[in-house]
């Protein structure tokens, strides 16, 4: 894929795949969890989208850095063992010095830990890959989630409380619509969004399951499912149709190659 | 004690539902809720590690991190005792009851990652330290009405996709974005429950 361009252009497309054109939530549709619920203020999007890019990124040059010890094995279990310490070190942190992020973002901070997109990264990516381009693919991939949380964070408060970051927006246009951030109003607008995303790239959304893409237990899921052929089934050929497919095929390449 | 136990238990399974209200094992659940008897099969699985993972976290936490101020190792802890865990399972069901295992074992590589039981475990340390009269017990009838109440939304989402199948939607919102606003919908109609456990149970608890 980048072998006749040159190396910076390599680099800069690992940091910006991950912003648009694989974009971690609304293309791979990966860490669905956090996204859902905790959208319902802007504010905690960002903290979030921070918190997890922090990870992501030290995770990932983490793994990379020790991908030639980690037996393949046991790889899963101590890609997890590497996102928690860096999840307490993060949730340490926030505490320390947010304290208030710390309460909004409540439980889903520590559940950072098994966030899809960060064991995806390390599986389909820092595994494969020296530490530079890991650390570039991870801050991408952050920034990605990041803009993916804030806009959905926006539209849900904008909607369902009238303000913007805590600044009253819409005071005199109309009434808050509570719906917009209960439960319910996460589904709806992240549903929308997908809608958007899927219309502006012309996918399939039929092809699309939930995050089986750059799920690091895609090859067990479609095992699994495969024997009773669902859903799940479609993730080999699913995530070969959904993501660009010169992307992926590029980075499977240039993995094998190293 | 019966009287709250109901109440934690109902409130699990209804109110706190952990796919429509609390946004945990959201990919399994759109993943795999296509059919009755795989979302029925991945739920069973669910809800047996939940209850297992909390009965092992619960006194380990108590007994071992809080008398020696470990606290923060909560997050390390749990998750590696839940992937043990899963795996201790899987040998287990897979040396002595081959049945079960043939129809839970596939799905139980899945559930290490999967934040629901590893949400319950930490949400039960939660309720402990805010209620004093929150114990054992109740930790343990809670990790099991969230898993039914996994299953329940599971079940009632497989039958919902079932009849989306056949229907005629806009391109673009064909797959998963539909799925996505019809689990809003579900999410409404678990509203209503709100209103119905308060009133059933007033101050059972706390």
């Amino acid at each position: 894929m980048a072998k006749q361009k040159g190396k910076g252009s390599s680099l800069w497309q690992e940091f910006s795949k991950g912003i648009v054109k694989q974009n971690p939530v609304l293309r791979l549709v990966l860490g669905t969890c956090p996204t859902l619920a905790i959208t319902t203020a802007a504010s905690n999007a960002i903290g979030m989208g921070i918190a997890a890019t922090l990870v992501l990124v030290c995770s990932n040059a983490a793994i990379s850095a020790l991908r030639h010890v980690i037996p393949d094995k046991v790889r899963i279990p101590s890609y997890i063992t590497i996102v928690a310490g860096f999840v307490t070190v993060v949730q340490m942190l926030v505490k320390a010095f947010a304290p208030q992020l710390d309460t909004s973002l409540g439980i889903y901070l520590p559940l950072i830990v098994v966030n899809c997109i960060i064991l995806g990264r390390a599986e389909m990516f820092a595994n494969k890959n020296p530490v530079l381009p890991s650390v570039l693919d991870g801050l991408g991939m952050g920034v990605g989630f990041t803009a993916a949380l804030l806009l959905m964070g926006s539209i849900r408060e904008l909607l369902g409380s009238g303000t913007w970051f805590g600044m009253t927006v819409t005071a005199n246009l109309f009434d808050p619509m509570l719906i917009f951030i209960l439960p319910p109003g996460g589904f709806f607008v992240f549903g929308l969004l997908v809608a958007l995303a899927n219309k502006l790239s012309n996918t399939d959304g039929t092809k699309q399951v939930a995050g089986c893409a750059g799920c690091p237990m895609n090859a067990t899921c479609s095992k699994a499912t495969g024997v009773e052929a669902v859903s799940c089934a479609d993730c080999g050929s699913g995530s070969a149709a959904k993501i660009p497919a010169s992307a992926s095929a590029g980075e499977q390449k240039e993995g094998d190659g190293q | 004690m019966i009287k709250s136990l109901v109440a934690v238990f109902l409130a699990a399974i209804l109110t706190e539902n952990y796919v429509l209200s609390k946004f945990l094992g959201i990919c399994p659940f759109l993943g795999v809720s296509k059919k009755l008897n795989t979302a029925f099969g991945m739920s069973t699985a669910v809800t047996l590690v939940m209850v297992l993972a909390t009965a092992v976290t619960w006194p380990i936490y108590t007994y071992i991190l809080v008398p020696n101020r470990m606290e923060y190792l909560e997050t390390i802890v749990f998750i590696l005792i839940i992937a043990a865990l899963v795996q201790l399972v899987e040998f287990i069901l897979h040396r002595y009851v081959p049945a079960l295992y043939h129809a839970l074992g596939i799905y139980l590589p899945l559930i290490t990652t999967n934040c629901a039981v590893l949400g319950v475990t930490m949400l039960v340390i939660q309720k402990g330290e805010m209620y004093a009269s929150f114990g054992y017990v109740h930790a343990l009838v809670n990790a099991l009405g969230s898993g039914i109440g996994y299953m329940l939304a599971m079940v009632l989402f497989a039958g919902v996709r079932g009849r989306l199948e056949t229907c005629d939607i806009p391109k673009s919102l064909r797959g998963l974005p539909i799925t996505l606003i019809a689990a809003s919908l579900l999410a409404v109609s678990f509203f209503g429950f709100a209103g119905v456990v308060d009133g059933l149970l007033p101050g059972a608890l706390f």
